[in-house]
């Protein structure tokens, strides 16, 4: 069974490639974490029940640690660390610094990484549970503040930086 | 720097809102924490914590795991290190450190075994199949006030007092009232779950742990294992979180410990979600009676606020709930107790805003109840029993500034509108209420070194052993730094979070900034002395016994706004409105935004949050996220702070401590507002969708 | 976590072959609930399938009228779908209900339908729980039960059903199809939970090895304006305490039909006939949908600690149904 247990993968994380001897049992988290280098996505429940861990999966946003790694095969990971291109900050990361999106800082890998992967989910027209009309074929919903707490609320931050986190997503989707 | 400074007049870093020094490191992923720091050769510790609550190991059947791909091994209390008995806390001696060295189990959720492992998952692996029997014994965890095995709580604070006649006051009062308040057991959580990873080099032992004090945790570490406590070294990069729960020497410590001593090789051991809540210490439940009796115009004759909260009989501790009722208010008889009842738990500790939060929950819905039966603005009530001195210690208060945050807040809150009978407000389907609650909490500082370098290029190297929670503890301490200095923040390099750097309080009590910044004020005031020394240390532990006695508290003003839909019983907090007298505030930015989480706590304690045992296991059935709710983004509006001009003259730089003060009030002006709204008390919390629900 | 074979399969056959005769094999879709649940000990597949490779994603137009969806859809592309949202909003509110945007992106429709309950009892090994354990007793009966069922439960398990996407399936007639090594099958919603009765871990009727391969909605939503509506003890990212997902047809002031179903009360989504049929050819009045949801929960058998469930249920089947009646055609 041994040899069952594990298998070789390519694992595609922010542009890069990583050859990988696993573990079947890894969660993607953890490979990010302790194979790949990437500690910026957060261990917080590993239960799928905070959203420290999120990560973009071709481009959605998913939770890295109910993802085993090796179902991740083929897929393109892009972690906090692969938001800003060129050590350029990208304006949401901009806006979480300067509007204190964070105190202790742990959650709000997963929180960047879920507001990039919100906005494009609202950018696609995709309806949330506050969407008043789901009627597809009206104007897409304005993404205002109750938008914003909805879509985010995967993402728990023990701090209580909600408000400047709304805030910083709200200036970037202006 | 003596006594009673004045304002200082410093270049003026202090005061600017500035973001956080760390803030590319945390949006980037670049900022550590203890999990994150690469270790090379690092093993992996599994914890096994018990499953029952009360009674002994009789076997854990280590050959069954031993032979488990990658296991290293299984530490219990039958090979684990003998510790040392002595070792504590605040407290005294704290039987919650004293891990696997008997087969007693004290509480459910108690580590009794360390599994180590190559690879997390196979700990893990064998942690989840290592077989233990035990030996049940009965177990009490039913927490209630006059419960037979309470007693009168530690005096070390929070003391109980008796001024005036309060039995006779209340007798002449022209409205008494006379209720019963709860908070349940209640979880710091903190995102990070407690993790260390320790190893030796030579011999000396090193340790990255999440904690909020490096050095505080060194000295007990060092104590629990018999060590010269120069033999350890503590460091801390970024903190996720602590609220309470990582104040204390913690179990991953502890076993990480036990475990790079017996394997030799460095072991991180990180604490699951569910551990966090079993084994890192909560918020105990409380039990409270309120007694006030007012004079028809308000005037407050007598409180008498008997207070109880659950312990372990591991370790003292005291649920200061009582501590508000001594300041708050002018009252010519005020009397408090508190009992602490002996269950089968883990030791309780500090959550964020120990005693106050549920204190104040109590005190403040009964002044709000008291207002109703006197038909009285709540507002007007509290600022009728203004005191003018600490109304039982008899001491000035260092600076007071209450009025001014219930005054501006009302103005801002529009409170001048309100109708104050209840259920008088609908829009559409909804009833909406408004509440408001009074709060203080108390400020000073510990003893903490501090030393500063000059360097060559002309900046200066400011060494203090304080640590970053998320409180922007490196921001604020560059600020004062560059204004103690009188040279730009770019001139600052900080050192902090390493045991090394000396002694120093930790972020805890409302005290660490202040702590700090007295000792960084005072080695910059030798720094610029006519010696001019390269190298400077300062220590305050002298100069904190020369302060006046005082009353000295920050103060706040918390205003809420709910709506209640009568057909499901959902309450939804609409607007909060904090205004805060907090001494000088040092980062505006960062301090609005700690005050502001803190009221996110008070609403999250108000509406969600409740450690829910098994009636007839006495465990927890709620530790994790899923069924532990703390409130999320859609829980939380757009919630307003504001500060009013304030200084301690006390303390260096006139600062007052910050961190717990959000937490306090906001619980009992949401309570308040659901009063308001629906014109039935919230007297336990949370307040559950049933306990709203109208048939 | 035990230690597991992976692989990917490569068409439906090859994944009914790999898993046939095999008690110790799960498919592999998001995730969601099944990697959570090896974590905690309560599953320890041997080896596992992962389906979401093959074509059973996608939401189609069925002949005839109805849609088509894929098992393997997420409950996001599931819940953004135009058609959906179009004719069956109520489904899309459920789905939309549910966890949060992450987990939304991951789970998968097949998935949906077959997690498993979240009382806590279920989710940890050490405890009693015949669902579980068969045989260990329940736990949640004399222990802490404020959120478990009041409908329909028995002396062997008093767990719900958390999902909300199926409370939705439940008021549509939605029906399950599914494949096996002996041919196709379909399965109404409505008898794809089994009862609880003493076999708790029995949950669904599924046959041996057999996978899901889509769902089916029929054309007969009776209205666009079908609507979901979820009680829960957090603004978001919470299971439902108790939710309900209806659609009213009514004309000249008298209910003509109605779709009623219930979230968080049972081991399965409620359909409730009872109230349903009270409603028909009566009039739609707040008095009626009282009476109606009264009737509908008489057969309720609630705890001690989770009485209020029946007050809650009842005034929100009332509030949900006056809205449908006050909202315009």
């Amino acid at each position: 069974m041994t040899n069952d247990t594990r298998s070789v993968i390519s694992l595609r994380v922010n542009d890069a490639t990583h050859r990988l001897c696993l573990d079947n049992r890894r969660t993607l988290l953890d490979a990010l974490r302790e194979d790949t280098g990437h500690t910026g996505p957060k261990k917080g429940c590993d239960h799928g029940q905070c959203g420290a861990c999120t990560v973009l999966l071709d481009g959605r946003r998913v939770l890295s640690c109910l993802t085993l790694a090796v179902t991740a095969e083929g897929a393109e990971v892009t972690t906090v660390e692969g938001l800003a291109g060129d050590g350029e900050l990208r304006p949401i990361q901009q806006a979480f610094v300067r509007l204190d999106g964070f105190q202790c800082g742990y959650c709000t890998s997963g929180q960047l990484c879920s507001a990039v992967g919100m906005l494009a989910e609202h950018a696609a027209g995709w309806p949330s549970a506050v969407t008043a009309d789901l009627c597809p074929d009206g104007p897409a919903p304005a993404l205002d503040a109750a938008e914003v707490r909805e879509r985010m609320s995967g993402n728990l931050c023990r701090c209580g930086a909600y408000p400047s986190i709304v805030r910083a997503i709200l200036e970037e989707a202006r | 720097m003596n006594a009673e400074s004045s304002v200082p007049t410093a270049a003026g870093a202090v005061g600017v809102a500035r973001p956080r020094v760390e803030g590319r490191a945390k949006v980037t992923g670049g900022a550590r924490y203890s999990a994150d720091e690469p270790v090379p050769g690092l093993a992996f510790g599994a914890v096994v914590v018990s499953t029952i609550t009360r009674g002994r190991v009789l076997d854990i059947d280590v050959a069954a795991v031993q032979d488990m791909p990658g296991v290293l091994g299984v530490i219990d209390h039958r090979n684990a290190p003998r510790l040392n008995p002595e070792a504590g806390h605040f407290f005294g001696p704290d039987g919650g450190l004293r891990l696997l060295q008997d087969d007693v189990i004290p509480h459910a959720g108690r580590p009794i075994a360390l599994v180590v492992g190559e690879t997390p998952e196979q700990a893990y692996a064998a942690a989840q199949a290592l077989p233990v029997v035990y030996d049940v014994r009965p177990h009490d965890t039913e927490f209630f006030f006059g419960h037979p095995a309470g007693r009168p709580a530690s005096a070390l604070f929070d003391g109980p007092v008796d001024v005036g006649d309060v039995d006779a006051e209340l007798a002449a009062s022209a409205v008494v009232v006379d209720e019963r308040y709860g908070t349940p057991e209640e979880h710091c959580s903190a995102m990070e779950p407690h993790s260390a990873t320790a190893w030796w080099e030579g011999e000396r032992l090193q340790a990255v742990d999440s904690n909020q004090g490096p050095y505080q945790i060194a000295v007990t570490l060092a104590t629990l294992f018999c060590l010269p406590p120069e033999r350890v070294r503590i460091r801390v990069e970024h903190v996720g979180g602590g609220f309470g729960s990582k104040g204390m020497c913690g179990p991953q410590l502890i076993l990480a410990v036990m475990a790079a001593t017996r394997f030799g090789r460095p072991v991180r051991v990180t604490l699951t979600r569910d551990q966090v809540f079993l084994a890192t210490a909560q918020r105990p439940a409380t039990d409270q009676v309120i007694r006030i009796g007012a004079d028809a115009d308000g005037r407050l004759r007598a409180i008498d606020h008997v207070a109880a909260f659950e312990l372990s009989p591991l370790a003292e501790y005291i649920e200061g709930c009582t501590e508000l009722t001594k300041t708050l208010y002018a009252a010519p008889a005020i009397r408090t107790r508190l009992t602490a009842v002996p269950l089968d738990i883990l030791p309780p500790y500090s959550m964020r805003a120990p005693g106050a939060a549920p204190g104040s929950f109590a005190l403040e819905s009964a002044m709000d109840e008291l207002a109703e039966r006197l038909e009285m603005d709540p507002l007007e009530l509290r600022l009728r029993n203004e005191p003018v001195v600490g109304p039982v210690s008899g001491l000035p208060f260092s600076s007071r500034n209450l009025v001014a945050c219930l005054r501006q807040g009302a103005r801002r809150f529009g409170w001048a509108d309100r109708d104050h009978r209840p259920r008088m407000r609908r829009e559409g389907s909804l009833l909406v209420g408004t509440g408001l609650a009074a709060t203080s909490f108390s400020t000073g500082a510990f003893p903490s070194t501090a030393s500063i370098t000059a360097e060559p290029d002309g900046t200066f190297t400011v060494v203090v052993a304080a640590t970053d929670l998320g409180t922007g503890a490196r921001t604020a301490l560059t600020a004062i730094a560059a204004d103690a200095l009188e040279v730009g923040v770019e001139k600052i390099g900080l050192r902090i979070s390493d045991s090394d750097l000396g002694p120093a309080w930790s972020a805890g009590g409302s005290r660490g900034t202040a702590s700090w910044a007295w000792a960084i004020t005072e080695a910059a005031a030798k720094m610029r002395g006519p010696e001019r020394p390269a190298t400077v240390t300062a220590d305050t532990a002298h100069l904190l016994g020369e302060l006046p006695s005082r009353e000295r508290h920050a103060y706040s003003a918390v205003f809420a706004e709910v709506t209640v839909d009568p057909a499901t019983s959902e309450v939804r907090v609409r607007r909060l409105l904090g205004l805060f007298a907090v001494g000088r505030v040092i980062n505006p930015l960062m301090a609005r935004s700690q005050v502001i989480g803190g009221m996110v706590g008070g609403l999250s304690m108000a509406l969600h949050e409740e450690g829910v045992r098994d009636p007839v296991s006495g465990r927890h059935v709620n530790p994790d996220f899923a069924g532990y709710h703390i409130a999320a983004h859609a829980d939380v509006p757009d919630i307003e702070a504001e500060f009013v001009p304030d200084h301690e003259p006390g303390l260096p730089m006139g600062v007052k401590g910050a961190g717990e003060i959000g937490n306090v009030g906001t619980a009992a002006a949401i309570a308040n507002a659901v009063w308001h709204a629906t014109g039935v008390r919230q007297r336990q919390l949370p307040i559950r969708l049933d306990r709203v629900l109208e048939d | 976590m035990k230690e597991f074979a992976y692989q990917r399969a490569s068409g439906i056959s090859e994944a009914l072959r790999l898993a046939a005769g095999n008690d110790d094999v799960r498919y592999l879709g998001g995730g969601t609930n099944l990697v959570d649940l090896m974590k905690a000990g309560v599953e320890s597949p041997t080896r596992l399938v992962d389906v979401r490779f093959l074509p059973l994603d996608g939401i189609r137009q069925v002949p005839g009228g109805g849609l088509e969806i894929g098992a393997t859809t997420t409950n996001s592309d599931l819940a953004a779908h135009p058609e959906v949202r179009r004719r069956y909003p109520a489904l899309s509110q459920a789905v939309l209900a549910g966890a949060s945007g992450q987990l939304r992106n991951m789970a998968t429709v097949a998935g949906n339908l077959l997690q498993r309950t979240r009382c806590s009892y279920f989710a940890d090994p050490s405890q009693p729980c015949n669902k579980r354990a068969p045989g260990s007793g329940c736990s949640a009966i004399a222990g802490a039960h404020h959120n478990h069922a009041v409908l329909s439960w028995s002396p062997h398990c008093v767990a719900t059903n958390p999902s909300d996407m199926a409370v939705a399936l439940a008021a549509f007639d939605a029906v399950v199809r599914y494949e096996t090594l002996d041919g196709a099958g379909d399965i109404p919603l409505e008898e794809f939970y089994l009862p609880v009765g003493d076999t708790p871990e029995r949950e669904t009727a599924l046959p041996p090895g057999a996978l899901i391969t889509a769902v089916r909605l029929p054309e007969s939503a009776i209205s666009p304006l079908s609507r979901y509506r979820k009680v829960r003890e957090r603004a978001s990212y919470a299971f439902a305490t108790v939710s309900i997902a209806a659609d009213l047809d009514i004309r000249d002031g008298v209910v003509r039909s109605s779709r009623i179903a219930l979230g968080g009360v049972a081991s399965r989504p409620w359909r409730a006939r009872t109230a349903e049929s009270l409603l028909l050819d009566g009039p739609a009045t707040a008095d009626r949908f009282r009476t109606a949801a009264e009737a509908e929960l008489a057969a309720a058998e609630p705890l001690p600690g989770n009485a209020y469930k029946v007050t809650l249920a009842r005034n929100l089947i009332v509030a949900v149904l006056t809205d449908l009646a006050a909202s315009p055609y």
